[in-house]
Order: C-alpha cells, then structure tokens, then sequence
C-alpha cells in the first residue's frame, strides 16, 4: 500500500467518513474510494451494497479479482431522554456493535444507578450535544415525551444529518411536535426524516420489546436497500 | 462489520514515518467457520512487531514469517491457511476454516 493511500484512508477514517479499499489481489494495484465517489464510480453498484452491508468482499469484474475493504466507522446512538425505555434500549444498542451515549438535563433520571456503564450527559441538549459529534453514522432517538428536551435535540439531528431519526409519541403527538419544529425554522423535508410513532410496528408492549423494534427499525434504515427500506417502514 | 479495530492502520503509517519496513495483511476471503473476517488486518514492521489479528493467534507466526519476505522484496503475496492443507494445519488453523491473506509492503 503506497504511503499516500494510507494516509488518506487514515485521515477520512479519523473524520468518520466512511471509504472502501479497492485492490487487485493479483498486481497489488490499489485505489481509495470516498463514499461522497461512489456515485461516479464504475464499481458504485458493488460499493454501495458491501458499504450498506458494512462488509468487506471479493468481486470479479473485466477479468480482474478485486478486493473491496470496506472502512465504515463504529454507528453511534444518541439517546435523549432516560426513561424506562432507554435503559432497555442503550444495553441492547450496544451488544448489536453502537457507541451509545443517553442526554438528559434531568439528574433523577440520568443517573449512573439506572444506567450502568452507559456514557450520560445529564445537561440540556443545547449543551450536551455539540461535544458528541453526532453525525451521519448517528442514529439519534428523542424519547423524553418532553418538548423542551425533544425539540431542540431533533433540530440538532437534522442539521447533523443522521442517518435515522426517531421520536416517542403518537400520530396525534408527532403532528403537534411538526407544527412545533416548523415554527422553529425546520423544513418538511426535515419533519418527514422523522420515525414517530418509533419503531416498526410489531406490537411492542414492554420497554424491552419496545427497544428491539426500535433497533429494528435502525437497523433496517442502516442495512436495506431504498426501495425495500420502504417496504419494512 | 462495524469499525472496531483498534488503530493498527495509525500504526502502520506511523512506523512507516519513523523508518521502518512495515507489511499490512488483510483477511481478504474466508471459508466455514474462520475466526476473523474478511477485512481484517495484522500489520508487521522489519523488527517482527505486529498489531493486529487475522485468524485470533492459530496463523499470525507465520503470516509475520512471510511478511519479512515482502517487506524484503516489496512484492505482494497471496497466502492461503486451512485444515485442508496440511502444512496450515501445522501452523494451526484448528477451528476448522480456511482463510486467504494478502500482505503489502507499504511505503
């Protein structure tokens, strides 16, 4: 691997910013592919599935084996709001691989006893956001039921970008919440973004089942295809 | 897979600056039940330290056997473990599967 190619793989890998390595296992031949390239790649079909799949694999293409690493950074979950759900969710989060942290102003609630060995913020969002570097390998979940907790950490979620945006509370609620967000400058764009009522629909009961949906909601937001990402929602 | 290697590609690049001969290989095909997948890295520098896993200890001494050669040469190489093959089978590869492995010289 030329010196230059690591260093850049290095330097997008320090800013989580997600590359694959394409080598030609038999010459050694090897380029770095950024995923804001892939769209103009040759290969962008086969770079958007392995980068999708978080997965690293071999494909053969004009007579060439290649092998495609694929460098996705480590998935966050920001959690705003610690209540019952979250000290199902942030457990569960972390055994499927993300690195969670739980935000909220509420010291009776962001308490170390209820949530062991989970990172916790227990400051306002305006305050415990920004030192998190939530971005587009952040999946961002407001569960407060608390529209002055809520409100202003979805905002920061849409300006961030994350990759999957969720919010707790019913059709009725999550309207009441859009007028809300719009009179504080959010597009539609940005509202429809939004996952609420959260989680896929398999009649979750308990916190704990309520967790799993979530986690499957985000994982299929992370993992599926487009079209049959629309399929599941 | 999520990224959770610990930052041996940091590593690489930094022996790399400081001088060293240093070799990175890459998991790059795995076969039934292979300890590390596809994508994971071992990297070696000319004093024989290396970082890293590729098969989780059962075939690293001699991926670093081989890697002295190609940081010697400079000249990619293709290795192949497996139960299969008797003699991966000596460096042991015990959990049953079988792994190819690229190693580079870098710089």
């Amino acid at each position: 691997m030329k010196l230059a190619i690591l260093h850049e793989l290095n330097a997008e890998r320090a800013a989580r910013r997600p590359v694959i390595l394409v080598t030609d296992t038999e010459s050694g031949e090897q380029r770095l592919v950024k995923s804001a390239d892939f769209a103009k790649d040759p290969l962008r079909a086969e770079l958007d599935k392995q980068l999708r799949m978080g997965k690293s694999a071999n494909v053969e293409v004009g007579g060439k084996k290649l092998f495609l690493n694929v460098y996705a950074p480590t998935a966050k979950l920001v959690i705003v709001g610690a209540v019952h759900i979250s000290q199902a969710l942030a457990p569960l989060a972390r055994s499927l691989g993300y690195d969670v942290t739980v935000v909220d102003p509420r010291t009776a609630f962001a308490s170390p006893e209820r949530f062991p060995d989970i990172p916790l913020v227990a400051e306002w969002p305006d305050t415990a956001l920004p030192p998190l570097n939530v971005d587009a390998y952040t999946a961002f979940v407001a569960v407060t039921h608390d529209p002055k907790i809520d409100d202003p950490a979805l905002l920061h979620a849409f300006e961030r970008n994350c990759f999957y945006i969720g919010a707790l509370g019913s059709r009725k609620t999550h309207a009441k919440r859009g007028d809300r967000l719009r009179a504080q400058g959010a597009r539609d764009t940005d509202i429809a973004r939004i996952h609420a009522p959260i989680g896929l629909a398999i009649g979750a009961v308990s916190p704990s089942e309520i967790a799993v949906s979530i986690m499957a909601e985000i994982t299929a937001v992370l993992r599926l295809p487009p079209k049959e990402k629309e399929e599941a929602a | 897979m999520l990224d959770r290697d610990e930052d041996i590609l940091k590593a690489a690049e930094d022996w790399q600056k400081a001088g060293r001969g240093v070799a990175l290989a890459t998991v790059v095909e795995t076969w039934g039940s292979a300890p590390r997948p596809a994508g994971s890295s071992l990297v070696i520098n000319d004093e024989g330290t290396f970082l890293g896993s590729v098969s989780g200890g059962c075939v690293e001494g001699a991926v670093v056997t081989e890697a002295m050669d190609v940081i010697a040469s400079g000249k990619p190489r293709m290795l192949e473990f497996g139960v299969a093959d008797e003699t991966a089978w000596n460096v042991g590869l015990s959990c049953g599967g079988t792994i190819r492995v690229f190693v580079e010289k870098v710089g």
